[in-house]
């Protein structure tokens, strides 16, 4: 693939680019869907796609196909040079600078060929396993929207007409349960699921499908509570969307497009003493981990909230000439150009045991579960759905919904009162259970 | 630019219906309930300006085949973007592998077929517009936003272009093919005032040529309306918490029909009973007052199609009459399982994705009242006239929206702009506090993406002017 790309490149030169990069993916996937015993959907994809993004001086553009067909890669390269010549040239666009290329491309772990070999009826089992858990744990669970068993192989291939080319291998694997619970004609579904790079790292499915069954059946009977201002504490994957919105507001383009509640905020404290929030693209066998970002560029560890303080952006190269800033080596591609993505995400674990933050609370909200888009970039105010547990005098009681949690995200992460001793890396992003002292819940 | 379907996949791919059908026929003919094969291929072009200049310029193309294989309630996938007929057969062959196991649904036939509708023959399609006008109207709407007021800071316009060719086959012997324009237009203002910054987002579209945009001021009606909504934002003050009499605006809040009664409508999850509204067609599920419609035949809709995914005429289809629930949404597998006719909701984002029951463009009938007569009847509450996504929990029924213009009513008059909330309510129940509808229904502009388990396909929404008695706003002002 590697040739490939330098043909590409080379034929974008004779066109006309003064210079260009290009990327492939190849992907070959599987999933597996058992509904109530018996398999439901079962699916089977292979796909792959080129990228180009050409410059003419200053001005870029972008094509892409999934047809690596010579023609087709002939007519890529043509509609990429015609397209930069009608967009407006910008000095800042441009390749990196070849000194911050990565030099070797180290071996992170990504890839597991041999997880892959099950055959697809063990992959259907699995799957049927997890949902045979979960319907068996508790006779409540009385339905189901099935357990899912899937795998992902895939290849990325990059390069640069400077001669930068470098290329890697993942695998994931995931197990995903589903099932609903019923009670007295309250009907409720939750569900769990763990993926991994490595088969063997995978949870069982048996403690997949429990745990899904009991989040299913702690939310049966669920009641509203009157508007009230009070502590909230978010589960690990709550806190961790609250992480996600904090990457989204230090991505160089929104900042540089001042659509950021953080702009102008590097070196000033944001959030509580206590917050740390870090990204480590390095991470060995890690879902978010590459060797190299959508640039070429060797991924590191960044610190971007420093107990509390703003410490950095996160920037592709563009974004980052825009602001004056050097990349932080998060550029991440897509057919339409370059965009920027965080790679393994996270909020440093803290000392508090999350059962003696809920002791702390006399009177609030436990969130598992948030739903809706009610989240203001630009100003940071946020107001969104929440389903949970309620808090009286320092235990969990009776599971509640139908309610909103609301508040500005700058006063939120400064009102962070504890943070969780349960960091798990779960996923690309993640946090452990986090308190925040005040917001406003808006129910009956 | 692109003619029938059956000649484009010929030419480029030398697929003819024939060849199609006999690829179903040899590979799965008689083993199988119902099987199919998907052709696609999909030009698409992004064109973005930010701080006055077109930055961005993007052409994908892609291409590709699903088939698809059902057996009792067991459905088998292929998709390959490999076009070849040896890489079909083997799509083929492992789509049929799953439901290879005999099926033993009761099986009913699917025999009204119809002739596929004509709601979007261009002249010329929006793909294929000059790209010199487009950039020219980018930066016209850039010129137009900054002379609008001062305070603009930052102005992103962008257009989106494409073009899906689709070709479907079954073994029932027909094969059916779509062309599928498609265009949208959006453009997003940020303002700043003493230090303080809002955003402002308006845009439209559907399944018309470029010209769409340049007609009618459309262009600059989404222009000013970006720029209006980013100001009013900037003196906003906090939203109510609690519940409150709500009177949403007419077009784009129907967003609360897709969401409180849309979803929990769709028939897989009401054949898997996992949706509140399972097991409920007859019952009543909303005021009297309420009739809610689904329609794929809008002319140059964004959610319109002239056949589904799968092959179907999209159709009107009743889902609340006066309060009543009538019926679901279908596609072929669900409509087969239930034993109800397909309703021409089986839709895909792309060859990539199985068909499953999705909306086309949702709305309510309009009423008697007059929008003015609406917000003057009620003491006090929140005026609310556009909003961001939404999403819903089809099982519990709880549903979100979120507010991005909204105002409190007092004493019968709009007073402040409040923040951006979100609304929380309960399907089956929300509709039943609906209290006023007005006579002014509208579509949206054309802007609307639903997802639903990772697949996004383009949809409308529409509504009168209504007001809800009681309902859950999620500001900060206790």
């Amino acid at each position: 693939m590697i040739d490939l790309l330098t043909d590409v490149l080379d034929q974008a030169k004779r066109r006309g680019a003064t210079a260009a990069d290009a990327f492939v993916v190849e992907d070959q996937a599987f999933s597996a869907q058992v509904r109530l015993g018996q398999v439901d959907t079962v699916k089977h994809a292979r796909e792959q796609h080129v990228a180009l993004r050409v410059f003419v001086g200053h001005a870029v553009a972008s094509a892409s196909t999934s047809d690596l067909s010579r023609e087709s890669l002939d007519r890529l390269v043509n509609e990429a040079v015609s397209l930069a010549r009608i967009t407006a040239p910008d000095d800042l666009a441009g390749l990196p600078e070849p000194s911050e290329w990565a030099g070797v491309v180290p071996d992170l772990q990504l890839s597991d060929p041999r997880g892959h070999e099950l055959l697809p009826e063990e992959k259907i089992e699995l799957a049927r396993r997890g949902e045979a858990a979960a319907l068996a744990t508790d006779p409540r669970i009385t339905n189901s929207e099935g357990g899912e068993f899937s795998d992902r192989h895939a290849q990325y291939t990059y390069a640069n007409s400077g001669g930068f080319a470098g290329s890697y291998e993942t695998s994931s694997f995931s197990l995903a349960v589903s099932p609903v619970a019923s009670q007295n004609g309250d009907m409720q579904r939750d569900s769990w699921y763990h993926v991994t790079r490595k088969r063997e790292r995978l949870d069982s499915p048996e403690e997949i499908g429990r745990i899904a069954a009991e989040r299913a059946v702690r939310r049966l009977g669920a009641r509203r509570v009157s508007t009230v201002e009070a502590p909230v504490i978010f589960d690990p994957d709550m806190a961790a969307s609250l992480v996600r919105h904090i990457a989204g507001a230090v991505s160089g383009p929104s900042l540089y497009r001042g659509a950021s509640f953080l702009v102008g905020k590097l070196g000033a404290k944001i959030a509580a003493a206590g917050i740390t929030i870090v990204d480590d693209g390095t991470r060995p066998g890690a879902l978010g981990s590459r060797p190299f970002d959508g640039e070429g560029l060797p991924v590191k560890r960044t610190v971007i909230v420093d107990e509390g303080v703003l410490s950095s952006y996160v920037l592709d190269t563009y974004s980052g000439r825009k602001l004056g800033l050097p990349s932080t080596h998060h550029a991440a591609r897509d057919g339409s150009g370059v965009s920027v993505s965080t790679t393994n995400l996270y909020l440093a674990a803290g000392e508090t045991k999350p059962a003696d933050m809920i002791k702390s609370v006399k009177s609030g909200l436990y969130v598992t579960e948030l739903i809706g888009f009610g989240v203001n970039g630009v100003t940071g105010d946020y107001s969104r759905g929440a389903v949970g547990i309620w808090i009286e005098n320092g235990e969990l009681t009776y599971p509640v919904e139908e309610l909103t949690v609301a508040g500005n995200l700058l006063q939120m992460w400064n009102a962070v009162e504890a943070v969780g001793d349960d960091l798990v890396f779960r996923d690309r992003t993640s946090s452990p259970t986090l308190l925040i002292g005040r917001m406003v819940i808006a129910g009956s | 630019m692109l003619a029938r379907p059956e000649r484009f996949f010929e030419d480029r791919f030398g697929l003819t219906p024939s060849t199609m059908e006999r690829l179903l026929g040899s590979t799965l003919a008689r083993r199988v309930d119902h099987a199919d094969l998907y052709l696609e291929y999909r030009v698409s072009e992004e064109l973005m300006l930010e701080e006055g200049a077109v930055k961005k310029a993007a052409r994908h193309v892609s291409q590709g085949a699903g088939v698809r294989a059902q057996s009792g309630e067991r459905t088998g996938y292929a998709h390959t973007d490999d076009l070849s007929l040896p890489n079909l057969e083997e799509a083929a062959r492992q789509a049929r592998a799953i439901a290879d196991q005999a099926g033993t649904s009761g099986i009913v036939a699917v025999g009204r077929h119809g002739t596929p509708h004509d709601l979007y023959t261009l002249a010329e399609p929006p793909i294929a517009a000059d790209l010199g006008r487009k950039i020219k109207l980018l930066g016209e709407i850039d010129a137009l936003a900054r002379s609008l007021d001062p305070r603009v800071r930052q102005v992103i316009a962008s257009l989106g272009s494409e073009d899906v060719i689709v070709l479907i086959a079954t073994p029932e012997g027909w094969t059916v093919g779509d062309v599928r324009p498609l265009t949208r237009l959006n453009v997003t203002a940020i303002v700043e005032d003493n230090g303080k910054r809002e955003i402002g987002s308006y845009g439209g579209g559907g399944r018309v040529a470029f010209d769409f945009f340049l007609e009618e001021g459309r262009w600059r009606h989404f222009t000013s309306e970006a720029v209006r909504q980013a100001v009013v934002k900037l003196g906003a003050v906090d939203a109510p918490a609690g519940s409150l009499t709500v009177v949403l605006g007419p077009g784009w809040p129907g967003i609360l029909l897709h969401e409180a009664v849309g979803h929990g409508l769709e028939g897989d999850f009401n054949r898997k009973r996992t949706s509140a509204f399972s097991g409920r067609v007859g019952e009543k599920v909303a005021s009297e007052l309420v009739t809610v419609i689904d329609d794929g035949t809008i002319q140059n809709r964004r959610g319109s199609l002239n056949v589904d995914d799968e092959g179907m005429p999209t159709a009107r289809n009743v889902l609340i009459e006066n309060g009543i629930l009538r019926g679901y949404m279908q596609d072929r597998l669900n409509a087969r399982l239930m034993g109800l006719p397909p309703t021409g909701n089986g839709r895909r984002e792309s060859f990539a994705h199985p068909p499953m029951p999705r909306m086309t463009n949702t709305f309510m009938l309009a009423g008697q009242d007059d929008p003015g007569d609406i917000i003057r009847s009620v003491p006090r509450g929140l005026y609310a006239v556009n909003f961001g996504g939404g999403q819903v929990d089809i099982t519990s029924g709880k549903f979100v929206f979120s507010a991005s213009e909204a105002y409190l009513i007092e004493d019968g008059r709009i007073t402040s702009a409040v923040k951006g909330a979100t609304l929380i309510g309960n399907g089956p129940e929300a509709l039943t506090r609906v209290a006023r509808v007005g006579h002014d229904l509208q579509l949206d502009e054309g802007v609307g993406t639903c997802g639903k388990d990772g697949q996004s396909v383009p949809v409308g929404v529409g509504l009168p002017t209504i007001r809800i008695d009681g309902m859950t706003v999620g500001g900060t002002q206790v």
